[in-house]
């Protein structure tokens, strides 16, 4: 890791640590917006990551995102960094201004379009996008559509669409939003990098980094406690039961990491379709079993709403699903495996 | 606890354009060879193979270029590898000398014993075996009893391994014996020997493995002399070497490849426009090797880096072999297919022959439970 990243991944550690408390995340439950941790983290430059300095961001690459989305995982943070950190790249790569302030991104479901159409010089946009990430909270809503078979980048601004109000397991906002002939603020052909299916696409890269980082915290955390609770009069980390499952978490987390490293490395290079299909699918699989490890081993006090596990059990859960699950991202990566055929699986995989 | 480090990073150019010729050297070597014969992966054992493997400089090939090796870097036998065991490439009678026997000697054998030995590996002419298990030392390997006794001029050795793969083919064992007995302190007195196969005083008996094939045997010695100087290392550091020895082979491709042979049968099999489910499953099996693939070069750059990654591997081979036997479950439960010996489809013939060595994939090399445990120290837990 390069030094840049290093210190990157102290900044961010230090600012989560001390700020996403369990206070923090009741009150993001209860429907409070954390306000000031929003504006430490973009005072910390953490938000534009991708976009270049000269336009206001830090001018870095997606393994440099990476540092970011993985701690904003592990510390389950209640704001759109993720979001914002795509729908700025998004912005940026189609020659768009990044407006400050958190940005979700839209459509999310697959069978879900937004229809983008000319009106005078301008744009007005409609369609129905639900569940979107942090909806109500986002001052804008970076949108990828298709206009005549081209994928085009469009921004709105909070209000421009009627809002009804959803949530995940988590209680993190998902909303749907409505659009009816609504104004857009800015539209440009999306840039090369961009596909027609971009906010799907990187929407599951960062849910792979989001959870593989949520990961490291179960890991960290189930560990701990093996060593700390005590029955039959020692910890039960010495009992084998719990070592042989706590290695198999491990193995998990490991391989998560690994997956959604490899995904933004891709990104850096073009042309990630393959590898953030395996993340989604191989982080996704940890997740599950890493929630269910980590549960266990914490026995009836880690099933308490008083004990702050679940803050990330339940963002595992739901992400998992999101961007599409384990299942639809096993489907994509199996038909292009199976087109290119048996003998090409080889070169292919050490060619990545 | 300890924090898991997986790093990805490029393989040199230079791995990168052996890959190519290794390639194409195997698509000579190999030809058509049936989809069954691939799938032994490294148990296949062919003396004229590994010659001509010697003969590419291919054997031994990060080793001194005084005692036979090419001074590679490990990224480049890293390729050759992936690259052998990818194909299916019978690699066995060299691939015991290359990543054990061989580096244990460079490590703690004497002067004599690498010039004598070391140079006859690289060529491919010498193939090992390693006898650590006993009737009564599986996991618990440091209870081992075979007794070596200083007798004028060497050892005097008696007693049984087992499990000792390919013996009956290899020209050399390197054995662990006990030549001090302390019941307190079974980690003492094991000392590690290079012990001639045709050794006086040594009898072998296959043990037939539960598919009807015989790699494994019985070595009984019978006041067998080993001499002096075939000691590899001092008297009583024997357990140290084995634990050295044994971290040489946690997280290279054999332990995520091994069923790799299947997963291509099994595209062949779904074709090039799969329905829903068999999509979900190639594709699934494919997300897990590509991350493998990953965590294992990962350990292999630490490796070249210096770095003592011991954690990182057993986290590899767990994760690994646990893959490696899920695939025969997965497409058992796809395709229904039965699994065959002789009879059937390639696909049905890989299935038998894969589903009938799968178990040994978390045995060999130290068990599954004895490897989580490792991860478990380093976990913090013990």
């Amino acid at each position: 890791m390069n030094e840049l990243r290093t210190i990157l991944g102290d900044v961010v550690t230090r600012l989560f640590t001390d700020r996403v408390t369990k206070e923090l995340l009741e009150s993001a439950e209860q429907g409070q917006w954390p306000d000031d941790l929003w504006q430490a983290v973009e005072e910390n430059g953490l938000t534009l990551p991708l976009v270049p300095e000269s336009k206001g961001g830090a001018g870095g690459t997606w393994g440099d995102a990476l540092v970011v989305v993985r701690a904003a995982g592990r510390h389950a943070v209640p704001l759109p960094l993720a979001e914002t950190i795509v729908g700025s790249w998004f912005l940026s790569e189609a020659g768009l201004e990044a407006p400050s302030g958190p940005l979700t991104i839209a459509p999310v479901h697959r069978d879900d379009t937004l229809r983008l159409t000319r009106a005078g010089a301008g744009w007005r946009l409609s369609g129905t996008a639900a569940r979107v990430p942090w909806g109500r909270a986002a001052g804008h809503v970076v949108i990828v559509t298709g206009v005549e078979g081209r994928p085009m980048v469009a921004l709105t601004a909070r209000g421009a669409g009627e809002v009804t109000l959803d949530q995940n397991l988590a209680r993190e906002p998902r909303d749907t939003l409505v659009f009816d002939a609504a104004p857009v603020v800015a539209a440009a052909p999306a840039g090369g990098r961009v596909p027609a299916n971009a906010v799907w696409l990187y929407g599951a890269l960062v849910r792979s980094a989001q959870m593989a980082g949520g990961l490291d915290y179960l890991l960290r955390q189930a560990s701990q406690y093996a060593t700390e609770r005590r029955q039959f009069g020692k910890p039960i980390g010495s009992f084998q039961a719990i070592q042989q499952n706590l290695a198999v978490l491990a193995g998990h987390t490991a391989a998560a990491g690994t997956a959604a490293a490899h995904a933004f490395r891709a990104a850096d290079r073009g042309d990630p379709a393959f590898e953030i299909a395996a993340a989604k699918v191989r982080v996704g699989e940890a997740a599950g079993i890493g929630a269910s490890i980590t549960h266990q081993a914490h026995g009836a006090i880690g099933f308490t709403y008083e004990h702050a596990l679940h803050f990330v059990t339940r963002r595992l859960w739901s992400w998992r699903a999101e961007f599409g699950g384990e299942g639809d991202w096993a489907v994509e990566l199996g038909r292009s495996v199976a087109e290119r055929g048996a003998d090409a699986l080889w070169p292919h995989l050490t060619a990545r | 606890m300890q924090t898991f480090r997986f790093e990805l990073g490029d393989l040199p150019a230079e791995a990168e354009s052996l890959r190519a010729e290794v390639r194409e050297f195997l698509r000579r070597e190999l030809g058509d060879a049936a989809p069954v014969r691939r799938a032994h992966s490294w148990g296949g054992f062919d003396r004229e193979f590994s010659r001509k493997m010697g003969a590419r400089g291919w054997i031994g090939m990060t080793w001194p270029k005084r005692y036979g090796g090419h001074e590679r870097s490990a990224l480049e036998r890293y390729v050759l590898l992936e690259e052998m065991l990818a194909a299916g490439a019978p690699v066995s009678a060299h691939w015991i000398a290359d990543r054990q026997s061989g580096p244990l000697l460079l490590r703690f054998g004497t002067e004599a014993q690498r010039e004598k030995f070391l140079p006859a590996i690289t060529r491919g002419e010498l193939a090992f075996a390693i006898g650590m298990s006993e009737p009564d030392s599986g996991s618990d390997l440091a209870s081992l009893r075979t007794r070596a006794e200083r007798v004028a001029g060497g050892y005097r050795v008696n007693g049984t391994k087992v499990w000792t793969s390919n013996a009956h083919l290899a020209d050399y064992m390197i054995a662990t014996f006990r030549t001090h007995h302390d019941p307190a302190k079974k980690h003492e007195g094991l000392t590690q020997f290079l012990v001639d196969t045709k050794l006086e005083g040594i009898t072998m008996s296959p043990i037939i493995d539960l598919a009807g094939s015989h790699h494994f045997n019985m070595v009984v010695f019978e006041d067998a002399f080993v001499p002096e100087d075939m000691r590899v290392g001092e008297e009583g550091a024997g357990w140290k070497q084995v634990t050295t020895e044994l971290a040489f082979e946690r997280s290279g491709p054999e332990r995520y490849l091994s069923s790799f042979a299947l997963v291509l049968e099994l595209i062949r099999e779904v074709g090039k426009d799969p329905g829903e489910r068999a999509a979900a499953t190639v594709g699934r099996l494919v997300a897990h090797l590509t991350t493998l693939r990953q965590m294992s070069l990962s350990v292999a750059l630490m490796l070249q880096a210096g770095e003592n990654p011991n954690l990182e591997a057993a986290v590899v081979k767990d994760v690994g072999t646990t893959f490696e036997q899920e695939v025969p479950e997965v497409v058992h439960a796809l395709l229904g297919v039965e699994p065959t010996i002789d009879s059937g489809s390639d696909l049905q013939q890989v299935l038998g022959f894969l589903t009938q060595r799968a178990p040994s994939f978390s045995l060999r090399g130290g068990t599954r439970e004895i490897l989580r445990g490792i991860i478990a120290r380093g976990l913090g837990l013990r």
